[in-house]
């Protein structure tokens, strides 16, 4: 009965995509679980909007992780045929969602790193990353504006939003650091300028979040201990139930199309 | 039929043909008003046709690669091949006068000319698509589509939507 999961031949750059590619899918998803249940109309739309953007990166990042792959991998199969150990992406975006404050500090922390990273990206040396960074550059810009604006709004706003919004920020940041490092097999990518080294995105990061966070008059976190492991395949416990109704139908109809 | 036609008349008849397909979602604009048509040549027995997505999750360019393919065969161009390029990112720059023009009698805001990341942070001015006002004010980044802001006009009180700047 079980569907046997695809096995991915994971070369520096294969893997490199393919954790880009898992971060957009998860964080896309896990924004589009608010579909029909925002506290309000537009922000209904305007996750879903970014779900959606995400959703768009993740088939182009699946889409080439495949073909540098060169094997019989396809952006459908990387989604719905890994299992959670397979998945590499950060566990800051597995994260669930919570109040709507605790999204909305996870999107600022990703959105504040994907802006700069993106940004970054269009000088890669490998052409099809570039063309993707330049198109998601735009739109990261428009996903942190969007949660700056929230967090400033929940912070400098009643005792309880100032609240859940500070409790979900210190929550949240020991998963931060994961964004910033780099291991052995993208050491490699950062030598030859397919890959940028991230760590010098860390301290505009910093300061971009840092802003918004006293604009929004909430505290930055001091402690600077940082979870990792989703890079590696070992995550929380909320993935694979993520993973269980994002693959449902695959798995329970293999080869589904519609 | 199209064997005896010459090469360049072939190829503007090709051209033509993919250029007249609209947006699904903003039916006024064609995707050559939008600018995400970029180029069509007649190759041997096939038509190549490349298009470029506004947005990278936007739903609208699979019915457009579709409607293209149906486009091309109605003119007598059986074999089309649609692919996407993603190099040089679209941006709003690459919409034509006409098709801002037909935006704002439909209804909807065009986006400035000559957007920049600046322009993106800075603080916008919308003009009102029904009134001229510019007494208006931002509702939600993010509207029905992925490339439209949601805003309303606070002389004529009308909500009105937006093409972003991108």
């Amino acid at each position: 009965m079980a569907i046997a999961n695809v096995q991915v031949s994971e070369t520096p750059l294969v893997l490199y995509t393919l954790r880009r590619a898992d971060d957009a899918l998860i964080l896309g998803h896990r924004l589009s679980e608010w579909c029909g249940h925002a506290p309000m109309l537009e922000e209904d739309m305007a996750l879903s909007n970014i779900a959606l953007d995400l959703l768009g990166l993740a088939r182009e990042l699946y889409s080439y992780t495949a073909q540098v792959e060169g094997r019989d991998n396809d952006e459908d199969k990387l989604a719905y045929l890994r299992d959670v150990r397979q998945y590499r992406n950060l566990l800051l975006v597995e994260q669930p969602n919570g109040d709507f404050a605790r999204t909305l500090v996870r999107q600022l922390f990703y959105s504040a790193f994907a802006d700069l990273y993106w940004r970054a990206m269009m000088k890669s040396g490998d052409a099809t990353l570039a063309a993707i960074a330049a198109k998601s550059e735009k739109e990261s810009a428009y996903h942190l504006r969007h949660s700056s604006e929230w967090i400033i709004r929940l912070g400098d706003g009643t005792a309880e939003s100032h609240a859940r919004a500070q409790t979900a920020i210190d929550d949240l940041w020991a998963f931060t650091g994961e964004m910033f490092t780099v291991d052995e097999s993208e050491r490699g990518l950062i030598e030859t300028s397919v890959a940028i080294d991230p760590a010098g995105l860390r301290p505009q990061w910093l300061k971009t979040v840092s802003d918004v966070i006293g604009e929004a008059t909430l505290a930055v976190p001091t402690n600077d201990w940082m979870q990792q492991g989703g890079r590696g395949g070992r995550h929380s416990e909320h993935l694979g139930h993520l993973l269980s109704e994002l693959q449902h139908m695959q798995r329970t109809f293999p080869g589904l199309t519609w | 039929m199209v064997a005896t036609l010459d090469k360049p008349d072939q190829q503007r008849r090709a051209w033509d043909a993919a250029a007249s397909v609209v947006d699904p979602e903003i039916p006024v604009l064609t995707i050559a008003d939008l600018g995400v048509l970029r180029h069509v040549a007649v190759v041997g027995d096939h038509v190549e046709v490349a298009i470029t997505p506004t947005y990278s999750g936007c739903p609208a360019m699979n019915i457009i690669a579709l409607e293209i393919e149906l486009a091309l065969e109605r003119e007598g161009f059986r074999n089309a091949k649609v692919r996407t390029v993603l190099s040089p990112a679209w941006t709003t720059d690459w919409m034509s006068d006409e098709g801002r023009r037909k935006l704002k009698e439909y209804g909807i805001a065009p986006p400035a000319p000559a957007s920049s990341r600046r322009a993106l942070f800075g603080v916008q001015q919308v003009g009102c698509p029904h009134c001229g006002s510019q007494n208006t004010e931002l509702l939600s980044e993010f509207g029905s589509t992925s490339c439209k802001a949601l805003w309303r006009c606070k002389s004529c009180r009308e909500p009105f939507d937006h093409f972003k700047c991108h």
